[in-house]
């Protein structure tokens, strides 16, 4: 690693920033090429594309939007339908988690430790190998076919609870807590007044994860909705890349997923504020 | 004694507090999940539109599994994979959470640096997928670069050979992640008490000391969070490899996953070989993270 | 009337019964072999159909895409769309259920329903659904599907059809159960430039008597390679050799590799190692190369919708933008895509669904129609020979060459009677596993055993020793 390189303060301090923008500028690129190239692609017709990658935008922008708008996919009923889903998935993750992670920081009670093995025993089962009994399930609730069961059971979210836990360990004192019940909180307020705002940083971390993760899920809202106008937006691309030969277009595929990826970054660069603009924990220092 | 009532007293809020996840969790993962591992011990499956089973059948799916010996085989490909691609993710992301929180360094452009490194997971995987293909091709343009640069005399078929497509599935995942990890460091770096490193700096420590004797240890429970999840997720690999290598994990399924493996139960409905094949997965990853979660408290002791 | 109702309904709940108490592979097999009908008797059962009357107020019709959503919007008198995924015929509720095929999830969401059927609501009922020749028996072998004798649609309804368009969707008992707008016969594309360097013409009868059988086409491939071209990608000429084998896959539940697909691993071995074909995957970018001259491609292989959407004729530098391709039958008769529509046990809207299937697939009005409108090979021998017979065949990029005549003569020779439910899945792997011994990464017995796992994980039932 260079951070081993400096010595002594002053030259060493000089070259070490030297070494970390070069580093940076060349993760950045890595990071934003991906963009570029989705940007390319997208102003780029079904047999521009065929032809291979070039590195210069086309002129079929406006064309590949017509007509993906003009289709017979309800693109804006798929991104209300993502965004109702991610949002309500990333509140519902983040607040329950926080919440049973305070109940198991904060508490000591007879099953706290197997309830903490308990759950981090649920993170380690693949989602890929319960989801037939979860179709079965959904489908004796009468719950096919609708967001329910893409949302809701975002309120056990094992890693996120798990990382909340861990960031209680590091940064939430159980004197807090003793202060305010002092001041005579009750557990409730206590835990929606002073906890919640004080894991802020890690709920904008999470919030994001959880929203990004809802919103590129395909596996299982693919075999949960069925009607058209209900359906997600990876699952409306999936189906623009089923397109019979007649439609089949590579240039809305690539429009419509820059498309999806829009609101995303909106969301990700609203959040990222918190996690990014050195927001600290003055109140639990202070 | 009064006091100690006044404690039992608060600890039903803890029990109060559970009560969502424990409800939630019971509906919606446990009954699959039993019925999952019930299901390992039936021949169940479809064969075109006939189904097949339930048969009791005992123990006989894992006798399967393990019979057939391809169990190893998938499970040291996720583990390859995984390391190629976690190694670079984490040092990655360590360096740059320490070059991002060392006062010394005061990097300019900061926020654009730390916005930037997250965004390549917003892209699908699936859309990923396409673009490496695209990138990566026989006619592609790396493949003409690496031509012009005299690296190859002819064009390098990347899809062909074992070692291209585990180091593209690593350099994916490393790509799509390592931001998530960064971030996951820097919140947990944020949230230590910043008058630790003005006191050490005032002391004369270099850089160096401050990251391993404060920064390190105090970020130990998050790290630990970033080890296990890491560990997990890479168990759990499937989309970047499945779509990648068009679900065959080819050549010979040298990256073929665990879950890509499972994933080919499902096609004939196979609830009983995939039940058993799932016990096996949690048990393999329970045992993991068991060794990490030990390995880590240790050091803590120490 | 009533009559037939009944045994509509036995039929729907022997189908509960058969999901219900099936307890080993054995049974499902031998129940089957029933010896088939001849056609005069499925005939007289046709003509004594009374159908009963349409109680349903839902069209369910389940699909992977639109294709066939717009030529029913476009084409049957007296649809009109409500929106995306909804209609209206008369008073009927037309439902579009479109789940794509992608991972299989419109086969696993049709099983579902399909399970499902005989205990569903009225409204839920899966009238009609669209299959691929692929996987097309897994359906129509079982009682899933309503025979197009039950619905009163006899043989000489479909006599203008090109038979194995029918016998794809024929049951063991010799009832056909579906009906295909599209006949696809294929040949080979051939690039007119790369023909006249290597074999000194252009002509398409000459480049035909080139490559007329496998030997001389392995021997022109050599030729072209020779010249400095590729001749294709071993891809392309997979379904050629495996539409013209002489077995199934599965025979008595035992995998049987056919020697016709065996010939293909070796010839194709054989010119990789010469150099003149190369492992592209179908629609990978390294094999649409070919599309353009300095591709220096030789050929592709298929059907007529390959022409107009696969050729780029619109993009400037195009061998097609230049009319610079050539069609003729290639070394064996074979055919590519298609989609077939067939009526569901327990529909309740019998008499609309007979109706769809009859004027969808074998009205020549609409089949003109649509071959004029999307360019589609219709499942028409008169409105194919119509076309050959005429201008409006003569195609651009085929440098004006009417490849009607040979696409009708294609589609009479393509026969399938040896297609079973379990092609798509052997079809697939045997290609994905088999790209490891022509790239060197596996012996040939070594790929075959990882087709047989393959296929074994695919098919539990399949033994592959």
């Amino acid at each position: 690693m260079a951070n081993n390189t400096s010595n002594s303060q002053g030259g060493g301090v000089h070259a070490r920033r030297i070494v970390s923008y070069i580093v940076l500028i060349l993760i950045s690129f890595l990071c934003l090429f991906w963009f570029y190239v989705l940007f390319i692609n997208s102003t780029r017709s079904n047999s521009e594309l065929s032809a291979g990658f070039t590195p210069f935008p086309s002129v079929h922008l406006i064309e590949n939007w017509t007509n993906l708008k003009n289709g017979t996919l309800p693109i804006v009923s798929g991104m209300i339908n993502s965004l109702l889903i991610a949002v309500l998935t990333a509140t519902l993750a983040t607040y329950f988690s926080t919440m049973t992670a305070y109940a198991i920081h904060a508490y000591d009670f007879k099953l706290k430790k197997f309830m903490f093995t308990f759950i981090l025993m649920i993170m380690m089962i693949p989602t890929q190998v319960t989801v037939l009994g979860f179709l079965q399930l959904i489908d004796k609730m009468h719950l096919d076919n609708s967001a329910i069961p893409l949302i809701i059971p975002a309120i056990a979210s094992p890693a996120v609870f798990f990382y909340m836990k861990q960031y209680m360990d590091s940064t939430l004192p159980l004197s807090l807590i003793e202060a305010a019940r002092i001041d005579g909180s009750g557990e409730f307020r206590t835990f929606n007044q002073i906890v919640v705002p004080l894991m802020k940083p890690a709920i904008a971390v999470q919030a994001i994860f959880s929203f990004v993760g809802s919103w590129n899920n395909y596996f299982t809202p693919a075999l949960v909705l069925h009607d058209d106008t209900k359906k997600t937006l990876p699952i409306l691309i999936a189906q623009l890349r089923n397109a019979d030969w007649l439609k089949f277009d590579m240039g809305q595929v690539y429009i419509m997923i820059a498309f999806s990826i829009f609101p995303v970054i909106i969301v990700y660069l609203i959040l990222s504020r918190y996690i990014v603009g050195g927001v600290t924990l003055g109140g639990v220092k202070g | 004694m009064n006091k100690k009532s006044k404690v039992v007293r608060y600890n039903k809020w803890g029990y109060i507090f559970l009560i969502p996840f424990t409800v939630i969790f019971l509906i919606f993962q446990l009954i699959p999940l039993v019925s999952t591992i019930y299901n390992s011990f039936f021949e169940n499956y479809r064969s075109g539109l006939t189904q097949i089973g339930p048969n009791f059948v005992g123990l006989a799916n894992y006798a399967t599994i393990i019979t057939n010996g391809d169990l190893p085989m998938y499970f040291k490909n996720t583990m390859i994979m995984w390391v190629l691609g976690f190694i670079p993710q984490i040092i990655l992301s360590l360096l740059l959470g320490a070059w991002f929180t060392d006062p010394s360094l005061r990097l300019k452009g900061q926020t654009f640096f730390k916005t930037v490194i997250y965004l390549p997971n917003l892209i699908m995987a699936s859309a990923f997928a396409m673009l490496f293909f695209t990138l990566f091709a026989d006619s592609g343009p790396i493949n003409s670069l690496l031509i012009q640069l005299g690296v190859f005399k002819e064009a390098f078929s990347f899809m062909d050979h074992a070692a291209s497509v585990r180091g593209l599935v690593a350099t994916m995942n490393c790509l799509m992640w390592f931001g998530n990890t960064t971030i996951l460091l820097m919140a947990g770096m944020l949230g230590i008490d910043p008058s630790l490193f003005e006191a050490a700096q005032v002391d004369g420590a270099t850089a160096n000391q401050i990251f391993y004797k404060i920064t390190l240890p105090l970020l130990r429970p998050i790290l630990v969070f970033v080890m296990i999840t890491s560990l997990i997720g890479g168990l759990q690999m499937f989309d970047v490899p499945q779509i990648l290598t068009n679900g065959t994990g080819n050549p010979m399924r040298s990256s073929m996953t665990l879950i890509m493996y499972l994933n080919k139960h499902l096609y004939s409905k196979n609830f009983g070989l995939a039940g058993a094949l799932s016990v096996f997965m949690f048990v393999i990853t329970a045992i993991l993270s068991l060794i990490v979660y030990k390995f880590t408290n240790v050091q803590e002791q120490k | 009337m009533k009559k037939r109702l009944v045994s509509l309904l036995a039929m729907a709940t022997m189908t509960a019964t058969m999901f219900a108490g099936c307890g080993s592979s054995e049974t499902a097999s031998t129940e089957e072999a029933a010896a088939p009908a001849s056609t005069e008797e499925i005939d007289a059962e046709a003509a004594a159909v009374e159908l009963p009357e349409d109680t349903g107020k839902v069209l369910n019709i389940y699909c992977w895409n639109d294709e066939w959503q717009t030529r029913v919007k476009d084409f049957y008198p007296g649809y009109e769309e409500v929106d995306a995924t909804h209609g209206k015929i008369g008073d009927v509720e037309v439902v579009w259920n479109i789940t794509p095929s992608t991972d299989n999830a419109y086969q696993n969401n049709l099983d579902e329903a399909l399970i499902a059927q005989p205990d569903a609501a009225a409204d839920d009922k899966v009238d009609l659904f669209l299959v691929e020749a692929d996987y097309a028996l897994k359906y129509v072998d079982e009682d899933v599907t309503i025979p197009l004798s039950d619905l009163g649609i006899t043989s000489d309804v479909l006599s203008d059809q090109y038979s194995y368009t029918q016998s794809i969707v024929t049951d063991s008992t010799g009832r056909i159960k579906g009906s295909s707008w599209q006949a696809c016969s294929a040949g080979l594309i051939y690039n007119r430039e790369a023909a006249k360097e290597v074999l000194g013409t252009d002509d398409p009868a000459e480049v035909q008597a080139a490559v007329a059988d496998w030997d001389k086409y392995n021997e022109t491939a050599k030729k072209v390679a020779d010249a400095g071209y590729t001749m294709c990608s071993v891809n392309d000429t997979y379904r050629t050799y495996a539409n013209n084998v002489s077995g199934q896959w599965v025979q008595d539940g035992k995998l049987v590799i056919d020697p016709n697909v065996d010939k293909w691993v070796d010839d194709s071995m054989a010119l990789i190692e010469a150099g003149a074909e190369d492992t592209d995957d179908l629609w990978s970018d390294d094999w649409a190369k070919g599309k353009r001259p300095e591709g220096k491609v030789f050929c592709y292989f298929g059907p007529a919708w390959f022409f107009n959407f696969c050729l780029d004729a619109d993009q400037d530098g195009t061998i097609a933008n230049q009319g610079g391709w050539g069609y003729c039958e290639g070394p064996q008769s074979y055919y590519w895509g298609g989609t077939w529509v067939c009526a569901a046990t327990g529909t309740d809207n019998a008499n609309l669904v007979k109706d769809i299937i009859v004027t969808m697939t074998t009205d020549k009005g609409v089949l003109k129609d649509i071959a004029t409108t999307y360019a589609d090979c219709v499942n028409s021998k008169e409105v194919l020979a119509e076309l050959a017979s005429s201008d409006e065949g003569n195609l651009d990029l085929l440098g004006g060459q009417n490849p009607y005549e040979q696409l009708a003569a294609g589609a009479e020779t393509v026969d399938l009677s040896n297609l079973s439910k379990y092609d798509q899945g052997c079809t697939e792997e045997f290609q994905k596993a088999m790209k490891n011994y022509f790239t060197g990464n596996a012996t040939k017995d070594e790929a075959l055993d990882m087709f047989k796992t393959a296929v074994h994980e695919k098919y539990p039932d399949v033994s592959v020793d």
